[in-house]
């Protein structure tokens, strides 16, 4: 293991621990001082105070643990429906795969971000709503990459055995093919990930995803945004923690990618914001 | 390129933005959630109720309002603003030559910055240099456009004071934002370049070209890129199009006066006509950005007009 793909996992794990830990953690995201307003870091509040005297390391810890979970809840969504779907074009082939073909061809003429926006904006905000507008356009990817690779396997003699033994085609969707695609499926996923931590943090940042008082990096560097000539550490620090977060991804997926020895034909950075 | 294929092309595309259009009209029924209810709030009176729902259409059967949709996108109707009660077309017109500027401004950008800095990273292969410059492309694509925004102007506009905070005056105003959207694509782009510049190298024709003494430099210009271009113009064509969705962003952290600001405005004031006529323009000009690189791509490369 490199010494990159190393301290990006170090990263990555102590967000991770941190936000699970979070419940037990003494934090008060919430918490007002009103002496303390825009207050820079210092001893007492090593992160320092926001606009309403709320604690800022104690909110990025608390948004740590909305932006994870939603992220994951997200990948985990699309990653599912999209493999879904891409098993059932390629394996059914004919009239299924063109309809699917054409559904994933318009679903990829909104460019990225766009429809998120459109649908979190349409549905309101919410937790779930978030994660249905992110998992609405993040399903595409996984879709059109597992069809590419039922088509590549689906005439490999095992698979060929299998059907000629009356093997049901669910069986060998899941118990012959699934395991052969999954190497560039978890990578697909973790450069995924980056994304949807994005994502979140765009329309958190637009004011249609997480909504305050709940604190959200994204959110944060909104509100932040408007103390900026007073108290520039609203808008450095948690953009720091989101960078931090989504390069430590993408380094470790780049890593993954070169171990698992996935040759990449999709073009990363799709879901740039 | 051949006419069928042209034509097999624009049929293509066509299809897609006509099931863009039925996805974006969509877009209000399909969700779960009534766009009434969000637009008046929970505590409106039912006459408001029915008099929005009366100019928004939605009272009468769906299949009624579909065709109602795409006859008036025939003429390119899209509806007015229920807020300022102008045609939806006309506020797009004024808004979309500000996010053309910023959108072009942001690919020269990229572009002048992703090929050298490719181009760096493939000769030195391995080195520092290459280390390096693929860790800035990383770092540029993992930095979200709506904190580099912000840092940019605490730098530039209040310390150094060179350009304005925000806004559209004069061509100033134009480098901070463009910047900004342009880091994003010079990082993929730069990637995209060492990685075909990379499979190009190893040819034999380059080893040839060496052999006869050309310099380096012609090496690289002359026979290397042409040949590496292609997969590069296709990411190319790819982020021009993203370029006016990521606008959304940019634009609302600089005040920028475009169709992303728009939309955003738009979304505040739960103006969804003028949200559906954003998308929509948004959409189209993705899909034909990306029909014209298949076609450019086929132009210049005859070998791939053998396809389909």
């Amino acid at each position: 293991m490199t010494a990159v793909a190393r301290l990006s996992i170090a990263v990555l794990g102590l967000w991770a621990g941190a936000s699970l830990l979070a419940p037990w953690l003494p934090l008060a995201p919430d918490a007002v001082d009103l002496g303390r307003i825009l207050a820079p870091p210092g001893l007492t509040g090593w992160l320092g105070y926001d606009e309403v005297g709320r604690p800022v390391a104690d909110r990025l810890l608390e948004g740590a643990r909305v932006s994870l979970a939603v992220a994951g809840v997200v990948v985990l969504v699309s990653a599912t429906i999209g493999t879904a779907v891409g098993l059932l074009a390629g394996y059914l082939g004919g009239a299924v795969d063109r309809w699917l073909g054409r559904l994933v061809e318009v679903f990829l003429a909104f460019p990225g971000l766009l429809l998120a926006i459109a649908l979190a904006a349409l549905m309101g905000p919410g937790l779930g709503n978030l994660v249905v507008a992110l998992a609405a356009t993040g399903w595409v990817g996984y879709a059109r990459l597992a069809r590419g690779q039922v088509l590549a396997l689906r005439r490999r003699e095992h698979v060929l055995a299998a059907e000629s033994l009356g093997v049901r085609p669910v069986r060998i969707a899941l118990r012959h093919l699934l395991p052969l695609m999954a190497a560039p499926l978890i990578v697909e996923a973790t450069f995924g990930f980056a994304g949807a931590v994005l994502a979140e943090a765009g329309l958190s940042f637009l004011g249609i995803g997480v909504q305050p008082p709940a604190a959200s990096w994204g959110g944060m560097i909104r509100e932040g945004v408007r103390y900026m000539l007073v108290a520039p550490h609203l808008v450095v620090t948690p953009g720091l923690a989101l960078s931090a977060v989504v390069l430590a991804t993408n380094l470790f997926g780049d890593w993954l990618r070169d171990r698992l020895d996935v040759r990449q034909a999709a073009v990363t950075g799709r879901r740039r914001t | 390129m051949s006419w069928r294929r042209l034509g097999h092309r624009l049929g293509g595309a066509l299809g897609v933005v006509l099931g863009v259009a039925l996805l974006t009209f969509l877009l209000v029924h399909l969700i779960p959630g009534d766009p009434v209810e969000l637009m008046l709030g929970e505590s409106a009176r039912p006459a408001d109720r029915a008099a929005l729902e009366a100019s928004l259409g939605l009272d009468r059967p769906v299949a009624l309002q579909l065709a109602d949709q795409f006859s008036r996108l025939a003429r390119l109707d899209l509806g007015s603003s229920l807020y300022s009660r102008r045609p939806v077309a006309e506020l797009i017109a004024e808004r979309f030559p500000a996010t053309l500027a910023l959108a072009a401004a942001a690919l020269a950008i990229a572009v002048v910055v992703a090929l050298p800095l490719g181009m760096l990273a493939a000769r030195r292969r391995g080195r520092a240099a290459d280390a390096v410059a693929m860790g800035l492309a990383l770092l540029g694509q993992s930095v979200p456009s709506f904190w580099l925004g912000p840092l940019l102007i605490l730098v530039f506009s209040v310390w150094l004071g060179w350009t304005p905070v925000s806004g559209r005056e004069g061509l100033a105003s134009l480098i901070l934002p463009a910047l900004t959207l342009g880091t994003g694509m010079a990082a993929v782009l730069a990637r995209m370049v060492r990685g075909s510049l990379l499979e190009v190298l190893g040819e034999d024709w380059l080893r040839t070209a060496r052999a006869k003494g050309l310099s380096e430099g012609a090496v690289l210009w002359r026979h290397a890129l042409p040949n590496a271009a292609l997969p590069v113009i296709t990411v190319l064509g790819l982020q021009a199009g993203a370029l006016l969705a990521g606008a959304v962003i940019t634009e609302t952290v600089f005040a920028w006066p475009g169709i992303g600001s728009l939309m955003v405005e738009a979304i505040q004031r739960r103006d969804f006509p003028v949200v559906q006529g954003c998308v929509l323009l948004v959409s189209v000009c993705y899909v034909a950005v990306n029909a014209l690189t298949d076609l450019a791509y086929a132009w210049l490369d005859p070998r791939a007009q053998a396809g389909p």
